[in-house]
């Protein structure tokens, strides 16, 4: 009898379905193992045994898809949606581990855990891409959470990082709760975990919004992913971590786990609540507009480039709820598109951010780049290419992701929405151009050095650039399988 | 060859800055020479396209092409679609015409970082051909804002005092209105697939403009697109980045500024917001008039009191650019035709005011009209180039400036503008008051002071720079047909394209009326 049980399971489970994140694991794992053995402060190996990890795992992503994968009962899915989104951390990663190897030693934490972490919470994030269970979201979530707690506190001696650690973990295991309360609630009304179940259900009665229960399962449910896209009025921690954490890590957390909690939301939203969707939606319209214009206005007045772009990615954050307000299958796939392009454009701009300054005393502010462009030519060129393509100006990838999302927006008949969205992007104009006027229009200060370009950073800058323009003046390709990749 | 003629002319820029920015820094002289040598290649490109006579007699679009661009499943069609008529025609020549002018006339007025001014004036060339040749909205908006970026470093780089702040105005009031068009290109393509129009078509102007787009619509969605274009434009009250702008921007870059980049605001007019939204246009012409002809005045009074040259010129442009919107919104063949003319004459004018700025301004490092006074003793080549430069400016018969204003004052005055017309031909006097006024301090007298009296005339270069301007200011003024023949077809075209479905809707208006009339009377 307990030999028939395992059949039944064994039947349920399908590795193809968890395949590219048992990779990546099992590399991270391996490393960590390596990790014993080797001298500290070796940390070049762990460089390149995390970029061919990332590599093999994208070739198992791509090859699934088009092949959907479902196992362990329905509670993951590796689909299209989960495949388009794990290339993102993926992209998210890589650049990250590139522009990290100097600077660690540069900061004096030569310290090769870091690796295997960034892996663990990319294995997290594709899970929460991947889980169609509250469950597998959650665990997903966590993974991911606590590994970016550790990764925010990396640097253990410097103030600010561990500020930002501790107060990152705080707000997280907080907002956690929240989430994980949404989660109980939701089950109490449907009795399942699985989201399409839930979907049915809530489908088939659908006077249950009357339900207080229901009601404040999804605002919960909401709430502990708004938290981690930092969505206003729940993107008070975003400044203080990205400002405080090491710079890549920064450029991380603001590219890959922010579209993981997009992946996540969406599809619990589209799968579970479909049926309340102009309820939802008509909520998202107002953290969408907030988000955007909090981001956007607090961004003007910041006078250190790191809090700038950490309140920049708030306000980008406005621009993807847009996309899911508009709730169409164009402002869906934009939304993924927008995640893609903001990887690139987002870590590029952190990658010259990296090069600034010296141990322990790094010089982000405005006047730091006061002759930046004349200093050092190709990062000059490479900054403002990032942040042209964050202010959305064709033909670079800013500028494709903002018009799908509006375009979804207003085909959806939001048109005040998409009018609301471009004025703020104009509002972000003025804080972008501010730091390339100090870039280009100030005459260099000699008291502040910029360190030299090592290769791996280079190459993690060239590699957002080609992004940056690939999805800017052809993104018909991508955009294609963004649409693919929706339900 | 031919069948990318449009296509080689707009992208060869972009080779030209690859080149230039594979030069050595310091080789000044030799970055010059090439960019020099590739504008001067992109206009002999360009050059047939004047001398094609399928323009007379054809209001179709010639050189066409068409290349899908981005297709998206069932969402999106993006065309590389490209192609000019008779309108587009001298824009783009003289786009391709004032930039050897331009580099040439930076010989010893850019000295820093000559490197990045050459390639981003290159790349601003690409924009701004894109600009003119694109037939599909998106293409056009890509271009529309591709212009923005190296005009903005070109005046924040190398511009004035002020230059920052000027830039980030520039930069900030063209991106704005630019950015409520995109919501309003977004909307019409919306409109254009519910409404049954080939996805194949993507943003096709020609088959947005056969839309029958409601009444109320349109008056949204023209003013979205009126309001970026008038920005360009500059129309009053919205003209404030202008002075600015050019006041801090170096030579070349007012230059460009005034002689083609304004008149992508009057050109989105005429090509765009007009034919796209016929009955909006109608609903809102006499309202841009008021405003075409308070800037008129306006620009010619602000014009009138300033003390620096530089922005004497400027504030002349806000006035002159006021006749074309006045000439373009009459209507009329006269009024449009005009008014596209006298876009070209501004460039022409314009642009050779603010060389001979330039010029001065190299010599004495002051824009002051007050520290001049008898340069004509000194400079006389100097002095007789500027008069021409100033009537041809003034209008004054036998110069391009006259034939553009007689045209678009006539056109107006057989319009509904007619009361319009009235007033802005004040305008001209006022031209003439600031204009002359202006000369007369700068040029006539006695040699006040002692700094002037060693000033060298004109060189080789400068003269070179100079005369191919004089050469068309006579050349429009004595026989303005060479250009008129080939923009009328198209300007009679679109005007009957544009009445037809005026007249439409008006009946359609008058038809509910007495209908209602009708059911009330019963």
């Amino acid at each position: 009898m307990d030999n028939n049980l395992v059949q039944i399971a064994l039947q349920n489970v399908n590795m193809a379905a968890i395949l590219p994140s048992l990779v990546l694991t099992c590399f991270g794992m391996g490393l960590l193992l390596i990790n014993v053995f080797l001298p500290r402060g070796t940390t070049r190996h762990a460089v390149w045994i995390s970029m061919i990890a990332l590599v093999v795992t994208g070739f198992f992503v791509m090859t699934g898809w088009g092949n959907p994968q479902y196992g362990f009962n329905d509670a993951v899915a590796m689909d299209n949606y989960a495949a388009f989104f794990s290339i993102i951390f993926l992209f998210a990663a890589g650049l990250t581990i590139l522009m990290s190897d100097d600077y660690l030693t540069r900061e004096g934490y030569p310290v090769s855990e870091y690796y295997p972490m960034i892996l663990f919470a990319t294995a997290g994030a594709m899970w929460m891409a991947s889980g169609t269970d509250m469950m597998t979201i959650f665990l997903g979530l966590e993974v991911m959470s606590i590994c970016l707690y550790v990764l925010a506190g990396f640097f253990r001696g410097q103030v600010k990082s561990n500020e930002a650690g501790l107060k990152y973990f705080l707000l997280g295991a907080f907002s956690t709760g929240f989430l994980l309360y949404g989660m109980a609630l939701i089950y109490g009304v449907t009795g399942s975990t699985k989201l399409t179940e839930i979907g049915i259900y809530l489908n088939a009665h659908g006077s249950l919004l009357d339900n207080p229960m229901t009601l404040a399962g999804i605002v919960l449910l909401s709430i502990g992913f708004l938290f981690k896209i930092a969505a206003a009025p729940f993107h008070m921690w975003t400044p203080d971590v990205y400002e405080g954490a090491p710079t890549p890590i920064t450029a991380f957390m603001s590219a890959g786990p922010k579209a993981a909690a997009f992946a996540a939301f969406l599809r619990i939203m589209e799968y579970c609540f479909f049926s309340l969707k102009p309820e939802w939606t008509a909520m998202l319209w107002v953290l969408a507009v907030l988000t955007m214009i909090v981001g956007n206005v607090i961004a003007i007045s910041q006078t250190n480039v790191k809090r700038m772009l950490a309140y920049s990615s708030i306000a980008h954050a406005g621009y993807a709820l847009v996309g899911m307000v508009a709730a169409n299958e164009i402002g869906y796939s934009g939304i993924l598109f927008y995640m893609l392009a903001y990887t690139f454009m987002n870590i590029g701009a952190f990658a010259i951010l990296v090069l600034a300054g010296k141990k322990g005393e790094e010089n982000l502010t405005l006047e730091g780049f006061s002759g930046f462009g004349y200093k050092r030519p190709f990062l000059g060129v490479a900054m403002a290419i990032f942040l042209f393509s964050l202010m959305g100006l064709p033909p670079t990838a800013g500028f494709a992701g903002k018009f799908y999302i509006f375009a979804g927006a207003v085909k959806a008949g939001y048109i005040w929405l998409a009018i609301i969205g471009v004025l703020n992007s104009a509002v972000s104009l003025y804080y972008y151009l501010r730091v390339m006027v100090y870039m280009y229009f100030r005459d260099p200060s000699e008291d502040f050095a910029w360190v030299s370009l090592p290769a791996t950073v280079a190459i993690s800058i060239v590699i957002a650039i080609i992004g940056v323009f690939y999805l800017g003046i052809v993104p018909g390709d991508v955009m294609e399988l963004a649409k693919l990749a929706v339900f | 060859m031919t069948d990318h003629l449009l296509s080689l002319m707009t992208f060869f820029p972009l080779v030209g800055m690859l080149v230039v920015l594979f030069l050595p820094r310091e080789a000044d002289r030799l970055i010059k020479s090439v960019t020099l040598i590739f504008t001067i290649i992109i206009f002999l490109i360009s050059l047939p396209l004047g001398f094609d006579d399928a323009f007379i007699g054809s209001s179709a679009m010639h050189y066409t092409e068409f290349a899908k661009w981005i297709s998206i499943g069932k969402y999106f069609q993006m065309n590389y679609y490209v192609g000019i008529d008779g309108i587009s025609l001298w824009l783009v020549l003289l786009t391709t015409f004032i930039m050897p002018i331009t580099v040439l006339s930076t010989w010893h007025a850019v000295e820093r970082n000559t490197k990045g001014f050459m390639a981003l004036l290159l790349l601003l060339e690409t924009g701004m051909l894109g600009a003119f040749i694109s037939l599909d909205l998106f293409l056009f908006y890509v271009f529309w804002e591709l212009m923005l970026v190296p005009m903005y470093f070109l005046i924040g780089i190398w511009g004035g005092k002020n230059r920052v702040y000027a830039a980030i105005k520039f930069f900030l009031f063209t991106a704005v209105g630019s950015l409520l068009m995109l919501v309003a290109i977004i909307y019409v393509y919306y409109f254009s697939i519910k409404a049954g129009v080939p996805f194949e078509n993507g943003f096709s102007v020609a088959h947005f403009s056969q839309l029958d787009i409601p009444a109320h619509l349109q008056t949204w969605l023209f003013a979205a697109f009126a309001f970026s274009f008038a920005i360009k434009v500059p129309m009053f009250p919205v003209h404030t980045w202008l002075p600015d702008a050019h006041t801090e921007a170096p030579t070349a870059g007012s230059v460009i500024l005034a002689a083609i980049l304004l008149k992508m605001g009057t050109y989105g007019f005429i090509r765009f917001a007009i034919p796209l939204f016929p009955v909006a246009t109608m609903k809102f012409t006499p309202f841009l008039a008021l405003l075409a002809v308070i800037g008129i005045i306006y620009g010619a009074l602000v014009a009138m009191m300033q003390d620096d040259v530089k922005k004497l010129v400027a504030y002349s442009s806000v006035s002159h650019l006021g006749f074309v919107m006045l000439g373009i919104f009459a209507m009329n063949l006269q009024g449009m035709s005009g008014g596209i003319l006298q876009m070209i004459n501004h460039g022409i004018s314009t642009g050779a005011l603010f060389l001979i700025v330039g010029f001065i301004y190299e010599r004495r490092h002051t824009r002051l009209i007050a520290d001049f006074g008898g340069l004509s003793k000194v400079m006389p080549v100097f002095a007789t180039i500027f008069m021409i430069v100033t009537f041809s400016s003034v209008g004054l018969p036998g110069t391009n400036g006259f034939v553009g204003e007689f045209l678009i004052l006539v056109g107006a005055f057989e319009s509904e503008l007619r009361i319009f017309t009235v007033f802005a031909t004040t305008g001209v006097i006022l031209a003439a008051v600031y204009m002359l006024w202006m000369f007369q301090r700068v040029m006539m007298g006695k040699v006040t002071n002692p700094k002037n009296e060693n000033l060298k005339d004109l060189s080789a270069r400068e003269l070179a720079v100079m005369l191919p301007l004089v050469l068309f200011i006579f050349w429009i003024g004595f026989y303005p047909n060479t250009f008129l023949e080939k923009m009328n077809p198209s300007v009679d075209n679109l005007i009957n394209q544009v009445k037809e479905k005026q007249h439409v809707a008006m009946m359609v208006e008058n038809l509910e009326q007495s209908v209602t009339k009708v059911i009330v009377n019963e």
